[in-house]
């Protein structure tokens, strides 16, 4: 029992990575209608210049909250000079934008930073695990840091009157002009914040599986399953669906798959998500949208 | 006029058959491969405004269904075809069919799903023995028959072609007809399709399958041209690789594939010449160009200069 | 002293949406703390103009709010400088509550006087006041066209922008909330333009009225003469 107990922990823990990284998915659908497929490179890149900030001698967590805050500047570049001009653009327009995004981020992050894999540094550290064997210090502060996260952007959502403006501008922008909100900015901010969560999310991942340019991919496929199961439309539904995905995959590959085929399984939710009820576990009703 | 262009077309195409050496011939029986891939990702994206990220993912299963009977089986490489065909349909109907009935937003995740999975699929324990693992498998070039006198680069270069050309006529007539025209329809106006009796699921779908079963085709070519299939010939780069062939090349152009194809193939390889990273940026900065100042690709730009006819623009049919 | 200055001045507007033109050139004024009424029959154009004013369908022509030129202008820096537009549909947040929907029309302003502002509302409105907390997507027609209307005039606006108020409603909502309007008129100052399809009612409000067909003004004039001639009222209104 002990193994499962620790499986459903590291599930927990890997779990809140794919929460935040859905969040951030499911924020900039809210607002525009389409799936960021850039979220987990542009997670990667802020990834990358933390590192560089901690090697160049910075603190941990000032590097930490400094990422942030870069992340966000950039994501909210990215909608503005990116997505801006293509707004009305076909949705296959859209989607080419994003792979567009996601091959220069991804390589010019390799570029700028080489190939190799890295290393990077945790600030929860402990000899061994934690609580008779259950949890690992990392995994415990990990936990704890995207779950903090995750209140916070709930908090800011459901209480502060910027927050208040962001729903209202995704919901319903013409309504929201009317009332004079500039919901332009609003879309600039939405992308900034989900590129800040998307930053802690890689930087909470990268000392588990190490920093390479391509360490987001599968989490980012992650967060899709879980966004999907919790319901595309729902950031509250998409925070669950990705907690419950990181339990499934651990589970799945600790007792049914093994460790290799972890990434089908997230393929498998996707189908059988789509099969069985499109709209998620706590989306409202998917219509057609043809 | 056209018969004549179609007859100098096919001329020109033989020609390489004597006139390039092995290497060069080699290359351009993969430009031909690819311009196929790019076709069958043309079909589903461009003619029924589908997205789809995981062609590669069929390319991938087309290579294999010709690898593993060819390699562990000795079968030839004719007989791998249909079977070939019959695993891409079904793969193809079995991803599509649950995401087409939702909207295109989640094909394209569906299917970008797909294209990360697949080489983890391919290089599992379970399925090694066939697959070969993470090695990949080995293959012979088919031998051309006694009566032609060809050597086996110049008889894959015409297989290539013909199995290309048979795909690219199928792919003409069936888009000239009222196939075609149902296609065109649910992507230029899926309501106004639905209201008059098209069932919208089951023709996605089986417009799906069918682009499955023609990247497929490329896929199995390229595995007896190139001798060798390995899990990591077919990651995610691939499907995106299609994808911006397909932009550059023309959507919705049967000639923007055979752009897309030459895209594909050869800007890799200048662009590795840079530096290693310098491909995917070069590709993501081609790609953003192409679709804020050319949407309509190279194509589209061909046809601006040949005809005189008002364009429509994204509604070509040919 | 000298003439109050016109709240709204509107010269030779054309607008529509993309190739097809609607509006073919209008004139027409509203005055401040006076009820303007846009009438016409359906297609006349009237929803039109009213999107043409807040810049959210490509325009041309004059349009000037308190002599200030706002053609061209995007749709939220119209609202800030004080129009607040009704919508077609009332444009309620649905999926927000009825606090929130407050919330927003308040969302512009920095004074202090949002809170009392806020009970005038819940005493003009008490069913709104119920239904705090309620999605407003679960009122009722009428109640969400009164969340619709206090929502802009919790926007302290100069000029409010009404499109079609009774659609769809029940004879008696229809009188409360016309009700509503005149006290608007009587206790706030606020210039109103109403697009009405109910031209009766619109008449006993209004001072002044403008008839809209198929995108050219017809006829106008103070709202007593219109509905008070009989040949207008039987080509343009039918009654």
């Amino acid at each position: 029992m002990d193994g499962f107990a620790h499986q459903l922990i590291a599930g927990i823990a890997t779990g809140g990575i794919y929460a935040s990284v859905a969040l951030a998915l499911v924020m900039i659908y809210q607002a525009t209608h389409h799936v960021n497929f850039a979220q987990g490179e542009m997670a990667t890149l802020s990834t990358f210049i933390a590192l560089t900030m901690i090697q160049a001698g910075l603190p941990y967590w000032v590097a930490f909250f400094a990422t942030l805050v870069v992340s966000f500047i950039i994501g909210a570049l990215v909608e503005r000079i990116l997505m801006r001009p293509v707004q009305n653009a076909p949705v296959l327009t859209h989607v080419g934008v994003f792979i567009g995004m996601l091959l220069i981020i991804s390589n010019a992050t390799g570029w700028v930073f080489g190939h190799t894999t890295k290393a990077f540094p945790t600030p929860f550290q402990s000899d061994g695990l934690l609580f008779g064997g259950l949890v690992s210090a990392h995994e415990l502060g990990s936990t704890a840091v995207t779950l903090a996260v995750l209140i916070l952007v709930y908090l800011f959502f459901a209480h502060t009157s910027l927050g208040l403006a962001m729903r209202a501008a995704a919901y319903n922008p013409r309504s929201a002009r009317l009332v004079g909100i500039r919901v332009g900015w609003m879309l600039a901010l939405g992308w900034g914040l989900a590129a800040a969560i998307g930053s802690v999310a890689g930087m909470m991942v990268a000392p588990a599986v190490f920093l390479d340019p391509n360490m987001m991919l599968g989490i980012l496929l992650y967060a899709f399953a879980g966004a999907l199961l919790g319901g595309i439309d729902n950031p509250a539904g998409a925070v669950g669906g990705g907690f419950a995905v990181g339990v499934l995959e651990n589970l799945a590959g600790a007792y049914v798959v093994g460790t290799e085929l972890k990434l089908t399984v997230a393929l498998v939710i996707i189908i059988g998500v789509l099969v069985v009820r499109p709209s998620g576990l706590f989306g409202r009703v998917v219509f057609s949208r043809v | 006029m056209k018969p004549l262009l179609i007859a100098a077309g096919l001329a020109l195409a033989l020609v390489p058959i004597w006139a390039l050496e092995s290497f060069h011939l080699f290359q351009l029986t993969l430009a031909v491969i690819m311009a196929l891939a790019v076709l069958g990702l043309n079909i589903v994206t461009g003619y029924n405004g589908q997205i789809s990220l995981g062609h590669g993912a069929f390319f991938a299963v087309g290579a294999y269904a010709t690898a593993i009977p060819m390699s562990l089986l000795d079968w030839s490489f004719w007989a791998t075809l249909p079977l070939s065909a019959m695993v891409c349909g079904m793969v193809g109907w079995g991803v599509g069919f649950p995401a087409l009935r939702l909207g295109g937003l989640y094909l394209a995740l569906t299917t970008f799903a797909l294209a990360v999975a697949v080489p983890q699929i391919l290089k599992h324990k379970a399925v090694e023995a066939w697959t070969g693992g993470v090695q990949g498998l080995f293959l012979l070039k088919p031998e051309a028959p006694t009566w032609l006198a060809l050597n086996p680069d110049q008889y894959m270069y015409v297989v290539a072609l013909l199995v290309a050309g048979f795909c690219y006529l199928l792919t003409a007539n069936l888009l000239r007809g009222r196939i075609g025209r149902a296609m065109m329809a649910v992507r230029d106006n899926p309501t106004a399709a639905e209201a008059m009796g098209m069932d919208l699921a089951s023709l996605k779908t089986r417009t799906f399958a069918v682009s499955a079963i023609i990247t497929g085709m490329a896929g199995s070519l390229s595995a007896a041209v190139v001798e060798f299939v390995a899990p990591d010939s077919f990651t995610f780069i691939l499907s995106i690789s299609l994808f911006v062939g397909m932009v550059v090349g023309g959507v919705g152009s049967i000639l923007g594939s055979v752009f897309g194809g030459l895209f594909v193939l050869f800007v890799p390889n200048l662009a590795e010449a840079i530096s290693r990273s310098a491909p995917g940026v070069i590709y993501g900065a081609i790609l953003i160009l192409f679709l804020f100042i050319l949407p309509d690709g190279v194509a589209g730009l061909v046809r601006r200069f040949t005809t005189k006819k008002r364009i429509i623009p994204g509604r070509e049919t040919s | 002293m000298g003439m109050t200055r016109m709240l709204l001045e509107v010269k030779g507007l054309r607008g529509g949406y993309g190739p097809i033109q609607v509006l073919h050139g209008i004139d027409f004024l509203v005055e401040q703390g006076s009820v303007t009424a846009l009438l016409g029959a359906n297609g006349a154009g009237k929803t039109t103009t009213l999107r043409a004013l807040c810049g959210m369908i490509r325009t041309e022509g004059e349009i000037l709010f308190q002599g200030q030129r706002i053609t061209g202008m995007a749709t939220e820096e119209i609202a800030r400088l004080g129009v607040a537009h009704v919508p077609d549909g009332r444009g309620t947040f649905m999926e927000l509550t009825v606090e929130e929907n407050f919330r927003l029309g308040a969302y512009t302003r920095r004074d202090g006087e949002v809170q009392a502002d806020f009970a005038r509302m819940w005493a003009w409105f008490p069913r709104l006041k119920q239904r705090w907390k309620q999605q407003a997507g679960t009122l009722s027609g009428g109640e969400q066209q009164m969340l619709a209307i206090a929502r802009a005039l919790l926007m302290r606006p100069k000029l409010l922008l009404l499109d079609e108020p009774s659609f769809g409603l029940a004879p008696l909502i229809v009188q409360e909330i016309f009700g509503i309007m005149r006290r608007i008129r009587e206790e706030s100052g606020v210039g109103i333009l109403l697009v009405e399809q109910n031209a009766n009612l619109a008449l006993e409000l209004a001072d002044r009225a403008y008839l809209l067909e198929t995108g050219s003004i017809v006829t106008s004039g103070p709202a007593a003469e219109i509905r008070q001639d009989e040949a207008i009222r039987r080509a343009y209104l039918g009654y």
